[in-house]
């Protein structure tokens, strides 16, 4: 048993020799606690940070924090300026943008080719939006690439995105794109027949692909062009004020009614089942590889704490032979390993919450689908921080019990 | 206070057997200062180590302070060790972590005696084997012969029953012996009962009683 005083001496003993180690092998001790320690935290908040990082670009620039949209049998929302209204007179909402969607096909080569050779066609799904309104929500003028976003006073002109075009999506055996266009180009929408020269004003780029094979257009031009006067629109993205529920909204819009005329989702509830499947895997991953992580903690502990009280035998055993008890001395290694632990922890949490965390914010990792980010929420930090100690509080203990356990006079004498 | 009765140990190596103590019975009284000597290899060492309970024997009995050491846990040892053992040691002994005040209170703090108290009596203590001027040195920083002083005080600041000696002057030069053995001297005119192995006579003439082991067995006892 660990009485009170064994507990004490063993203190007694642990902050001695930490105190008089050499400050080398304790350095290194803790360094590979902080090592460890990153192994742990950093590795899956990376992985969990790689789908943040998709989640908050499906949120940010897409589905705004809820997501009004047309029922399933419906090709647009009814009463949609009610809607709107209903929506826009919310105090937690910030802002709302009304887009009208419709699949077509954008034309490129119409004015050059001769007639024996193919169109180059691309589908997409047009988007008819206020630019204002959008940008509010979505930020889409930050993901221009080329030339300018949307302006309310536009006529005739579209922003493309980066993968409906040859030059800017080298995978373009999978889908159909547009060759030699690039801003100032003309190009022939098709919608439902109905056809349109309009010339390309920009290009943007999204981490978000479905959102980068979109075309954008202004609202009352679109409007023109699929014959819709009703100002019934395909969905309303809607951004809330910092810090509330999206919840809290889509339940106020249910208990408005809005639900008969349309779908509400929240951000999560949008998110595609790709994306859902994703995050379940890399928690999965991450889960793994923090359990191997927390395997080589244990095991780098174990060793050192064994090497460290292999080297000592012989004052272990002097310990037990003046009399002093055997839990004491195990205690006193088990607090050494709590000590590294915790300093591998306290230098780990730093390193994460004062350089990592606001590093990969500023400079994310470049991901093809996600701009990484590392997530470490702290509640789940200090859990792993707790389950380290723990791992090192048994892997300390062990080795401990295992030299404390061998004949006294054999461990002072030095015989095996 | 202690007494074996046909005591032997005997170390296996693999296959081999070698009976390093054949039957020893041997017996002393409270106050009492016995020597033990021998030739390397007779078995004096072993028969300190047993008696003092750092080891166990192969057969035979040992009474030590009315308890039959065979009966006793190996936890009941370490607290019988602690509360009535004090162990002088050839090579010091000390913990290298801990200062010779330290070393000196460990076994007092284990007895859950407080720490001011525990800390005033190992300071006295060390004050009587003269390094009250070395309270907080390391072993590492002290002569062998202020080394084996700390061991010295380490051993007798709780007041122990009986002192175990192992050759306490081996390591130690003609000065240091004599300052070691002059101590032994004093503790023991204050009643201390002290066993002390040691290949030294001009030592060993100090005690009251002289055993001489050879072979394992006690060939000669010499009273002074």
């Amino acid at each position: 048993m660990f009485s009170a005083l064994n507990l004490r001496i063993g203190f007694f003993l642990a902050v001695r020799q930490i105190k008089r180690a050499s400050l080398w092998t304790t350095g290194l001790i803790v360094f590979v606690m902080v090592l460890t320690f990153l192994n742990l935290v950093v590795v899956s908040g990376v992985l969990v940070g790689i789908v943040q990082g998709s989640i908050d670009s499906h949120r940010t620039q897409d589905t705004g924090d809820v997501i009004v949209s047309s029922l399933d049998d419906k090709k647009y929302i009814e009463n949609s300026p009610e809607v709107i209204g209903i929506i826009k007179s919310l105090p937690q909402v910030k802002d709302a943008s009304a887009r009208y969607r419709l699949g077509g096909t954008l034309e490129a080569n119409y004015k050059t080719r001769k007639e024996t050779d193919k169109p180059n066609i691309a589908v997409t799904q047009i988007i008819g939006i206020d630019p204002v309104a959008e940008n509010n929500v979505s930020n889409m003028s930050k993901n221009i690439i080329k030339g300018e976003y949307l302006s309310p006073d536009d006529y005739d002109q579209i922003v493309l995105g980066s993968l409906l075009l040859e030059e800017d999506f080298s995978f373009n055996a999978l889908f159909a794109t547009l060759k030699n266009v690039s801003p100032g180009v003309k190009i022939r929408v098709n919608v439902n027949g109905v056809q349109r020269e309009v010339t390309v004003k920009g290009v943007f780029e999204s981490k978000v692909q479905d959102i980068s094979r979109n075309a954008y257009m202004i609202d009352s031009q679109f409007r023109s062009i699929i014959g819709r006067n009703d100002g019934n629109v395909s969905e309303i993205a809607i951004k809330l004020n910092q810090g509330i529920d999206p919840k809290e909204v889509s339940e106020a819009l249910v208990l408005s009614g809005v639900d008969e005329v349309a779908k509400i989702k929240t951000y999560y509830e949008a998110q595609p089942q790709f994306l859902k499947d994703v995050i379940k895997t890399f928690a999965m991953l991450g889960n793994m590889l923090s359990s191997i992580g927390l395997a080589v903690a244990s095991i780098t502990i174990f060793i050192v704490i064994f090497i460290n009280a292999i080297t000592r035998r012989k004052f272990i055993g002097i310990l037990k032979g003046i009399g002093i008890n055997g839990k004491a001395i195990e205690a006193s290694y088990v607090f050494q390993s709590i000590f590294y632990a915790l300093c591998g922890s306290a230098v780990g949490l730093v390193l994460v919450y004062a350089v990592l965390v606001p590093f990969f914010i500023a400079h994310p990792i470049d991901f093809p689908f996600s701009d990484g980010i590392l997530v470490a929420p702290f509640d789940q930090t200090i859990f792993r921080v707790g389950l380290l100690v723990l791992s090192t509080v048994i892997a300390g203990y062990i080795p401990a019990r295992m030299i404390v356990r061998k004949n006294t006079l054999d461990s002072i004498l030095g015989r095996n | 206070m202690i007494e074996t009765k046909n005591l032997v140990k005997t170390f296996k190596d693999g296959e081999a057997e070698t009976k390093v103590l054949k039957g020893i019975d041997f017996k002393t009284e409270d106050g009492e200062f016995v020597a033990i000597m021998g030739r390397s290899g007779a078995g004096k060492s072993t028969f300190l180590y047993l008696m003092s309970l750092l080891d166990d024997s192969t057969g035979g009995e040992i009474i030590i302070d009315g308890k039959n050491a065979h009966k006793m846990t190996a936890e009941e040892k370490t607290l019988f060790r602690l509360e009535k053992c004090g162990y002088v040691f050839q090579d010091y002994a000390l913990l290298p972590d801990l200062t010779a005040l330290e070393n000196v209170a460990l076994p007092l703090l284990m007895q859950n005696i407080g720490r001011k108290k525990a800390y005033a009596k190992a300071r006295e203590a060390l004050i009587k084997v003269k390094l009250g001027h070395r309270l907080d040195n390391l072993p590492s920083h002290l002569s062998g012969g202020e080394q084996q002083r700390v061991s010295i005080a380490r051993a007798v600041a709780h007041n122990p029953k009986i002192l175990f000696a192992d050759e306490p002057t081996a390591n130690l030069d003609n000065e240091s012996s004599k300052a070691v053995v002059e101590i032994f001297k004093e503790i023991h005119l204050a009643g201390q009962t002290i066993i002390m192995v040691t290949h030294e006579e001009q030592y060993a003439k100090m005690a009251g009683r002289v055993i001489h082991l050879d072979d394992g067995k006690i060939v000669s006892v010499q009273k002074n």
